[in-house]
């Protein structure tokens, strides 16, 4: 582990009983939901983490115990390093305080998130659709939601697909 | 050409009416700016020194669509974008014609996908579809000459 | 057919000043189209008179849903939708996705490739740079700019087209080092533009630099300061006009940067005015850069030689049953890289480009996030928004330099 990351490493470990993982040259935290604000508090206050690089979710679908992990992935412009967490959701009702009030820029990561991935975020000053539509049902970027796949046209069934295709007319 | 040479050479054509409209509708189309995505970049590339569009006099590109008679379709439509486009298209006054430009719009293109129009012409109808992943400057231009000869061949039946 | 889905003042009664809401300020709409929105934003800006109260940016109407359909394809496959995601440095999307899969998968490129890669990425940051003068100097109503600015993104098209047969989505880099080698011609052509850039960058300074319209339309105006960066995460050349000399490839280099000598231009103003300058600055630099990488072009081999991973060269299939069987594999089935998650950024002109890849040890990547600079910036534009009349509204987000593409995926 690089030298500049253990002092953070090791106080978030003993203080929030993380469970620390290595991967190419890489070190994970793992919290519990609700430890997620202090921890990022501690980050930026006593380490100097001052930008939050990257907030996004990975849905794990036909596990549902934790069906989504949250990761945050934290830079410090001092010490030119990265420090990743990550805290696991359950499938029923993904609900995860908001990071808006220790990083602002969360607010559209959390928008973006809630509308592609479907994770409320508590606290959220304005929490709509931002990709999509307003009016759209569902939650694209979730593993059970369907790619949206048209059929190609070949020459054997050209005819079939263009009649259930939608085509624009002028309008008289 | 009779005519012209009785009368002394005055500076008078004959010709017959559908010729001289069409040739005034092909010599200034102004085409309405909506560039979407990457296509945009290679249609301003189209107008730039190089390959120069205003030759066809096309150099003004309108932004309001109530002053423009041709639409280049430049870019992915995706689905909150498909309503405004219709939108637009209905607020051009005839005659008007549509270029869907690069893959994106002719047939969804690289994206097969829920969040992409599977092709402008799901909303729109095309005149010319232009190809390419972006289409060279090149291929835009020969998509403007076969719309120009296209509207070249337009009969009294098909004007309003 | 579909409806415009619109929403009423109610639904924005929390951002925008209770004297909208009374009627004493005006709440405007400037549309997806629009001269001057860059690629298809919508702002909805509240205004008293003329003085802008609140910008909301509305984003959304170029979503193309790239991540979810990369998770359908394999990775090789997955590479060339990602020249899509922000247009105007094609090389540099391809690049941060093949250090990722090279990070993930152990890869390493060899020297030659790494010349050859920070040679492209840099004429792809000069043809971004000068894009956007061309572009940023047409809203504040200076034309001759964007047409002097054409003429030279031309040249750097046109080696690009050299190497990879396409002026734009290249898909070059790939995992292991590039596609092929570069041919004969390449050092020949990066030299002439190397030789006549500097001349020309003097061209386009000499037309705005103390130009007293554009002076007055660009000094003091759209302020931000470093604290304010940093907590909305804003980089890239944004952040070096205020003062901080940040700059990626410098604290956390990539593909052999440390080898060259650059600097990295900065401002105190933080204004428009500023931020013109830091890019011009970088275009000299840019050059700079690239005839350093040119003059100590090592010879060599321009892929990884680990079959699992990299196709074998054409000739060796004729002669080598493994070579013919790791050839099928790849392009059938694909690799399978080991699990976990990775996360590497490069310098993109806007700002901080990142990848955040996980892989579950299957042929296809389980997921792909891209970390984009616009989105970034753009929520940061009322911060500096505020205060400024509606005109100077379209020199801000001219200055900032967001690609919609970027913004929405």
């Amino acid at each position: 582990m690089n030298d500049r990351l253990s002092p953070a490493v090791n106080t978030l470990q003993s203080k929030f009983n993380a469970q620390v993982a290595e991967f190419r040259d890489e070190v994970t935290l793992t919290f519990t939901p609700d430890q997620v604000v202090p921890a990022a508090t501690i980050l930026r206050d006593q380490f100097g983490f001052d930008v939050l690089a990257v907030e996004t979710a990975v849905d794990y679908c036909p596990q549902t115990t934790p069906r989504f992990h949250m990761v945050y992935i934290v830079y410090s412009t001092t010490q030119h390093v990265y420090l990743n967490f990550r805290a696991g959701l359950p499938a029923e009702n993904p609900t995860i305080s908001t990071l808006e009030t220790v990083y602002p820029n969360a607010n559209w990561r959390e928008r973006e998130l809630w509308d592609l991935m479907g994770i409320k975020f508590e606290g959220h000053s304005d929490l709509r659709r931002i990709l999509m539509p307003p009016n759209w049902e569902g939650h694209p970027l979730r593993k059970d939601y369907p790619l949206g796949y048209e059929e190609v046209q070949y020459t054997f069934n050209f005819e079939d697909i263009d009649l259930r295709k939608p085509k624009g007319v002028r309008l008289p | 050409m009779g005519v012209d040479q009785k009368t002394g050479n005055v500076g008078i054509v004959t010709t017959n009416l559908e010729k001289m409209v069409n040739w005034s509708r092909t010599n200034s189309m102004w085409p309405m700016l909506f560039g979407l995505a990457c296509c945009a970049i290679e249609m301003m590339g189209a107008e730039a020194p190089s390959y120069d569009l205003s030759r066809f006099g096309m150099e003004l590109m309108r932004a309001s669509p109530r002053q423009s008679d041709l639409m280049i379709v430049a870019g992915r439509v995706s689905q909150k974008m498909a309503p405004v486009l219709r939108n637009l298209y209905d607020m051009m006054p005839e005659p008007k014609w549509v270029i869907a430009m690069g893959d994106c719009a002719a047939c969804g293109g690289v994206f097969n996908n829920y969040a992409v129009l599977q092709g402008v012409d799901e909303i729109v109808p095309v005149d010319v579809y232009v190809s390419g992943c972006p289409p060279r400057p090149e291929g835009l231009i020969n998509g403007i000459v076969l719309l120009h000869k296209k509207v070249s061949g337009e009969k009294f039946a098909k004007w309003k | 057919m579909r409806e415009i889905q619109e929403f009423t003042l109610d639904d924005l009664r929390h951002l925008v000043s209770p004297r909208a809401i009374s009627g004493e300020t005006m709440v405007l709409n400037m549309g997806p189209q629009h001269p001057s929105t860059h690629g298809v934003l919508r702002l909805i800006v509240e205004l008293d008179g003329e003085i802008v109260v609140n910008v909301i940016p509305d984003i959304g109407y170029l979503h193309t849903g790239i991540e979810k359909n990369m998770e359908s394809k394999t990775y090789q496959k997955a590479e060339v939708m990602t020249d899509r995601i922000d247009y105007m440095y094609t090389i540099g999307n391809n690049l941060v996705y093949t250090l990722a899969v090279e990070k993930l998968t152990g890869l390493i490129s060899p020297p030659r490739a790494d010349a050859i890669r920070v040679i492209l990425v840099e004429l792809s940051r000069l043809q971004s740079h000068l894009l956007w003068i061309g572009t940023s100097a047409l809203d504040l109503a200076a034309m001759s700019v964007f047409l002097y600015a054409m003429r030279e993104r031309e040249m750097v098209l046109d080696i690009f087209e050299m190497c990879s047969g396409q002026r734009m989505m290249t898909t070059y880099i790939r995992p292991g080092g590039l596609w092929r080698d570069v041919p004969a011609e390449f050092e020949d052509a990066v030299k002439a533009l190397v030789a006549i850039m500097p001349k020309r960058i003097d061209e386009y300074e000499s037309l705005l630099t103390k130009n007293p319209l554009f002076l007055d339309r660009t000094r003091g105006i759209g302020k931000i300061d470093t604290k304010t960066c940093l907590a909305w995460d804003v980089t890239g050349p944004t952040l070096r006009a205020t003062g901080l000399p940040f700059d990626y490839r410098k604290t956390n280099p990539y593909c052999g940067f440390e080898q060259y000598d650059f600097d990295i231009p900065t401002q105190t103003t933080g204004d428009i005015y500023g931020r013109y300058l830091v890019r011009v600055e970088e275009m000299r630099q840019s050059v700079r850069i690239i005839e350093q990488a040119l003059n100590k072009l090592p010879y060599g081999p321009v892929r990884d030689n680990n079959r699992k991973y990299v196709p074998p060269p054409r000739s060796e299939i004729g002669v080598s049953m493994e070579s013919l069987i790791h050839h099928f594999k790849l392009w059938t089935e694909g690799f399978n890289p080991p699990v976990g998650s990775v996360y590497t950024a490069v310098e993109s002109p806007r700002g901080e480009m990142g990848v955040f890849l996980e892989s579950d040890g299957g042929p296809k990547p389980y997921r792909v996030h891209y970390r984009t600079p616009s989105i970034m910036l753009l929520q940061a534009l009322p911060q500096m928004a505020i205060g400024h009349f509606v005109a100077d509204l379209v020199g801000i987000i001219g200055s900032i330099d967001i690609v919609l593409g970027d913004t929405d995926r």
